[in-house]
């Protein structure tokens, strides 16, 4: 419930476009692991979910483009395996978890903004069948990320 | 890697974000962030949201509230206020200022009337460019110019060195370094009307690349038409301690229609204009001659030289350059500098030196050199990206029209 109430506050804050400059106030699900390059998993059984967090979409910006890996893929902890294209900016995207792509979200090809506009939903970028579920234990949870996003805006 | 600019800046914030928990990075961070000079503009540009980052040296807003896309978007809509502080406003005085720096610079800027300027280039003597420069003929004793924050230290030591020379042999020139003004760009459909209100002097009799000497708020400026982002629009070198009170009589007068804006839209508008960033699109080893800027060579000096690196520039007007610089469209990712271009065999041509997602456009964009023959408009290329070929296309720039208020 709460997390459903976060998730509408912040797409009427970036539907009003007052998303961009909150520090410190970015969404963060209670349901989700986080990893220290701004990924967040959701585990479903096997299936884990992967997009970039609120946070990390802040601070990118207008997001005009997704590299997506092809289904089949492996993907490991910590590696690369696609990238975000802000207007300014181009960032690898880091796998919070290892395994093998089973979906990608092409919606993201026609409105890569879905990132910004939904990180946690409509913006998910990849699905994985995880290998070892016992890897989220290396991730944080959302009061641990919460705090090391606080941490790291408390730095600039 | 990189000489520096904004596309490394950008690309900054998220490599910063991903290795804040490496504490040599942050220690290395922080330590540099201590150095950096800020303008007189500094708590202005925090208390309206600016995201503050290093550039050149200098501590500055690389964004406000608004998106980079809607700041871009809005200047070309309504107007922009940046503050570019950070660029090294310069006079040299003296009956023989112009004869001083016709050896350093390209232009022919004998010919300028007094109150108009150009573009130039200072060259070096391989006719390489060690800045771009937009230089003004104030009076036939006195010209003012403006050269890039990042090449400020540089460029006061080369033309010093050679300041020194001139007057041994009993020129007479001196300089004035402008560090008692600050520097603020207003540009856009806005910026006119917006400024008139701040001024008794008639703007619409000051022209594209015309300056004057007037009061403004109050204040005696230097006001340049002229700006970085293809809009009509204004420099104002103001004095410091003015600067603030013109940016906020400027953002009021305009109903809070022209905008604080950053220097990542800067770099979106410039990019958008076909505009050269130094160190990116146009660096030591880069003629202007390559880089399209053979319009900017005065015919005088054309027909007599006698600037840096005269021999190689005439000689590559002569002859045509084997490099050129050129504009792209391109699908995919956006293109950023040193993307490698390829023909449509995948024999490689060039690299991009500006790249990124224009949005006025809603299109890739990007700048870079290409071999002569493969510069023309209509020419498809491939770009590649992270190993990936996409599809090009070379495109005339400006990208967007400019809009520059020249005499009908």
């Amino acid at each position: 419930m709460a997390s459903s109430r976060l998730l509408w506050a912040s797409r009427a804050a970036s539907y009003l476009r007052i998303s961009v400059f909150h520090r410190g106030f970015s969404t963060v699900l209670k349901d989700l692991k986080y990893a220290d390059s701004h990924e967040w998993v959701k585990i479903e059984g096997a299936s884990a979910t992967v997009g970039i967090t609120d946070h990390a979409q802040d601070h990118l910006g207008d997001v005009v483009y997704i590299e997506l890996p092809e289904v089949g893929a492996a993907v490991a902890q910590g590696s690369s395996f696609g990238a975000v294209e802000s207007v300014k900016a181009t960032s690898d995207i880091y796998s919070p978890i290892s395994g093998k792509v089973v979906e990608v979200n092409e919606e993201l090809n026609k409105s890569p903004g879905l990132v910004n506009s939904s990180p946690y939903e409509d913006g998910w970028i990849i699905k994985v069948e995880a290998k070892d579920a016992n890897e989220v234990n290396n991730l944080m949870g959302a009061d641990d990320y919460s705090k090391f996003c606080e941490e790291e805006d408390a730095k600039h | 890697m990189r000489g520096g600019g904004l596309w490394q800046l950008g690309q900054s914030i998220r490599r910063q974000l991903a290795q804040a928990d490496k504490k040599s990075v942050a220690r290395r961070y922080f330590a540099s962030e201590a150095d950096l000079k800020k303008t007189v503009l500094y708590d202005f540009h925090v208390t309206h949201g600016g995201k503050m980052v290093p550039f050149a040296g200098w501590s500055m807003p690389i964004q406000y509230k608004d998106s980079i896309m809607e700041s871009t978007v809005n200047c070309r809509e309504n107007g922009s206020l940046f503050d570019v502080s950070h660029m090294c406003g310069l006079s040299l005085k003296g009956k023989d200022c112009i004869t001083f720096l016709e050896k350093l610079v390209m232009g022919d800027v004998a010919a300028l009337a007094p109150g108009t300027g150009t573009l130039s280039v200072f060259t070096n003597e391989k006719g390489g460019a060690i800045d771009d420069t937009v230089i003004t003929k104030v009076k036939d004793d006195h010209i003012y110019l403006v050269v890039n924050a990042g090449c400020r230290d540089k460029d006061l030591a080369h033309i010093e060195e050679h300041m020194k020379a001139f007057k041994a042999k009993g020129g007479d020139v001196l300089w004035h370094i402008h560090d008692e003004r600050s520097l603020l760009a207003l540009q856009g459909p806005l910026a006119a009307p917006v400024l008139q209100h701040l001024t008794k002097e008639d703007l619409s009799k000051i022209y594209f690349s015309d300056f004057r000497i007037i009061d403004i708020n109050g204040a005696s400026c230097f006001l340049t038409r002229t700006g970085y982002t293809g809009e009509d629009g204004f420099e104002i070198s103001v004095p410091s301690e003015h600067a603030v009170d013109l940016a906020k009589a400027i953002l009021e007068k305009s109903e809070g229609k022209v905008r604080l804006t950053g220097l990542g839209a800067r770099d979106s508008l410039r990019l958008e204009a076909g505009l050269c960033l130094y160190g990116n699109d146009m660096e030591q080893h880069i003629t202007p001659v390559e880089a399209g800027l053979t319009w900017a060579i005065g015919k005088r000096r054309r027909a007599e030289g006698g600037f840096l690196g005269a021999e190689t520039i005439l000689k590559q007007l002569e002859e045509g350059p084997k490099i050129r610089r050129a504009g792209f469209i391109s699908s995919g990712p956006p293109a950023r500098s040193h993307s490698e271009i390829q023909n449509d065999k995948g024999a490689n041509i060039g690299e991009v030196t500006s790249g990124g997602f224009s949005p006025c456009l809603k299109k890739n964009i990007a700048m870079g050199y290409v071999k002569s023959g493969s510069h023309k408009a209509g020419t498809k290329v491939k770009i590649l990206v992270r190993g990936k070929a996409y599809d090009g296309v070379v495109t005339k720039m400006p990208f967007v029209p400019t809009k520059y208020y020249k005499p009908s």
